[in-house]
């Protein structure tokens, strides 16, 4: 199979992931939509980097999923510190800051 | 590689790094300290601690400003030590000490200005019991409850009395530390790899430091949470432009992706859509234009010393990659898409001016503010041109000082339950404080340009840079962007010196000594800035970026 379609199914995920961040309101889905759009990059770095002949794409593909991770720490805690004060995670009820 | 010999990409030249080093090297020790002293031992030797750092690390720039040193790629080409690289280091660490001057203080707000320790609270409810501290009856990780503490500028620290407030999270050093680290290695980043790891280790920490306000929790949590989602929807941008990038270049060195585009015709979508989705990435993280939406909103929420750290070394950080990723990787295709960006930086003066105006709030002013003045800087930065660089550079310079100086005047006017933010806050202030009124109304004719302060050198450093560079209706845009956010900060000044102060109106906290050090040498640089840059402009313009 071309390494092209690999590409393509990689934009679709990456769309799929945009507009899922900008239609769904619960925290924890819009970051998992971020996490969607984040792995679709690695499908990407990794095909390119079959097709380029290198492998440094594989090696950028080890770091964006450990600053994935380090970024998954800092948003839970942040999305759990805010469920605690309002007992919500939708964004759409996080509105005091406006205009 | 590249062209370097194995040896020189495996040896590490120290002298080049040292900042660097110490920055991030100290930010580790910072988290071993957290972990082994004593509870009310901590804040005092962090601070120091943090401030040493910083200071020594700033010598190093100097040192190896001054040194002669040539410009060096190192750490195998993924950064690059030059002359404008050591510029913005020297800049982002002298912004550092104001920044965590003013982080520390707890002569303002009483305890500090970040959550209180839960070991500090529980051991306070204790001694006080439940009469005078209402706080955590509903099991929140808040300090809220530490009402009305009458007189200010108390003194803590060891054996602490009943009155005084519990102590701030001292996790904030290590924050701050790590952020600049990650704004060190953003700015000198020689490849695209690099420059995402340094954003997420300088976006992570600030994401966190936005929430955590002592007071107003509900507002300072909804900051970090629009702030940590939009950032993470920002970088995701970023990345997957690097992705394409390297799937046009096979590399993801600055200096490569600049050769393939000068090479052998190959496709340019994925060139031109590599570089769009990486320009979003790093427009959000400058607050500039279209991409600006979480600005207002975060500056307002996060506790007032975070938004000066954040306004002032997060836009200097910012528009240093942008710089080098136009400059090195994009100059040589630059005719092809500087157009799109003229676009932006008109969005970016446009909607910073005129929703500047609509503003009550002086905080979500300033963030306004910024988002027209990063407008002014991208006119620099597009005119790729060494007066275009040093423009920018000297206005990131310029524009940091007087931004941390502002945002230390808001934090002293108070009202009963913090800040007074509101701009009706603001009316008489030269009576209740003629200093603090004198203050501010310089720091805001400097962010309008007046001429004798940095804001008019900057703006006509960069102003000219684009004019000379052909982009004269781009600068003509801006000039009337200008006169027109005029308006809005002399109507600050016209509001403190031409009407009555409200009965009920805010108080002025008198500051205590280090968010008075902190003012005094943003004021001070504002004007110094003004009266003589003749010494910043020529170190701004030194050299240029090295591929």
């Amino acid at each position: 199979m071309s390494p092209t379609n690999y590409l393509l199914l990689s934009a679709l995920l990456f769309s799929i992931g945009t507009v899922g961040v900008l239609v769904r309101r619960n925290a924890i889905v819009v970051f998992m939509c971020v996490e969607l759009m984040l792995n679709a990059v690695n499908l990407s770095l990794v095909t390119f980097s079959r097709i380029n002949g290198s492998l440094d794409g594989q090696v950028m593909a080890f770091f964006v999923m450990v600053v994935a991770a380090a970024e998954v720490v800092v948003g839970l805690s942040i999305i759990m510190a805010i469920f605690r004060t309002r007992r919500t995670a939708s964004v759409d009820d996080a509105n005091l800051l406006k205009y | 590689m590249g062209s370097q010999s194995f040896s020189d990409a495996l040896g590490v030249d120290y002298g080049a790094l040292a900042p660097l080093l110490i920055v991030l090297g100290g930010a580790c020790v910072s988290v071993l300290l957290e972990a082994v002293l004593p509870r009310v031992r901590r804040r005092s030797v962090q601070l120091v601690f943090s401030l040493a750092v910083v200071v020594v690390a700033l010598a190093a720039v100097i040192i190896r400003a001054t040194s002669g040193a040539g410009d060096v790629v190192v750490l195998a080409g993924s950064l690059s030590v030059d002359a404008p690289g050591l510029f913005l280091w020297g800049t982002l660490l002298a912004l550092a000490v104001p920044s965590v001057l003013m982080l520390a203080d707890r002569s303002v707000e009483p305890g500090g200005v970040f959550v209180a320790d839960p070991e500090a609270l529980a051991e306070a409810q204790e001694r006080v019991g439940a009469g005078s501290l209402r706080s955590t009856s509903s099991g929140l990780p808040s300090g809220t409850g530490t009402d009305t503490h009458g007189v200010v500028g108390r003194r803590g620290g060891a054996g602490p009395e009943p009155t005084t407030p519990p102590e701030m999270h001292t996790e904030i050093f290590p924050f701050v530390l790590f952020a600049l680290g990650g704004m060190l290695a953003f700015s000198a980043a020689n490849d695209l790899l690099t420059m995402f790891v340094a954003l997420e280790v300088l976006s992570l920490p600030l994401y966190l430091l936005c929430g955590l306000a002592r007071r107003r929790r509900l507002l300072s949590q909804e900051a970090a949470v629009k702030y940590f989602l939009l950032g993470a929807f920002a970088s995701a941008f970023f990345l997957y432009g690097v992705a394409l990038l390297y799937g046009y270049a096979g590399s993801v060195r600055l200096a490569d992706i600049a050769a393939s585009a000068a090479g052998p015709l190959r496709s340019d979508a994925l060139l031109f859509a590599g570089l769009a989705l990486l320009v979003v990435g790093l427009m959000f993280k400058a607050s500039v234009g279209p991409f600006h939406t979480w600005t207002p909103d975060v500056y307002q929420g996060a506790p007032t010393p975070v938004t000066a750290f954040m306004a002032a070394c997060t836009k200097v950080a910012a528009f240093g990659a942008i710089l080098r990723v136009f400059t090195v990787a994009f100059g040589t295709t630059a005719l092809e898409w500087r157009g799109v960006l003229w676009a932006v930086a008109i969005a970016s003066m446009v909607i910073g001016t005129v929703l500047g105006i609509t503003q009550t709030d002086l905080k979500r002013m300033v963030a306004y503010s910024s988002v027209a003045h990063a407008g002014f800087i991208l006119i620099g930065c597009l005119a790729i041109t060494p007066a275009g660089l040093s423009g920018t550079l000297f206005y990131l310079l310029a524009y940091g000082f007087t931004t941390i100086a502002i945002l230390g005047l808001v934090s002293l006017v108070r009202s009963g339950d913090g800040e007074a933010g509101h701009l009706s806050g603001y009316a008489g202030l030269a009576q209740r404080s003629p200093v603090v009124a004198a203050a501010l109304s310089f720091c805001l004719l400097a962010l309008a340009g007046v001429p004798l302060t940095s804001g008019f050198t900057a703006k006509f450093a960069v102003f000219s840079a684009g004019l000379a560079d052909g982009m004269a209706p781009l600068v003509i845009v801006g000039l009337v962007c200008s006169a027109i956010a005029a308006f809005f900060y002399l109507r600050v000044i016209v509001l403190m010196y031409f009407s009555d102060p409200a009965p009920d109106g805010p108080t002025v906290s008198l500051p205590g000594p280090m968010t008075t050090v902190a003012i005094t040498l943003g004021v001070a640089v504002t004007l110094l800035l003004g009266v003589l840059p003749t010494a910043a402009l020529e170190w701004a313009g030194a050299g240029t970026f090295l591929g």
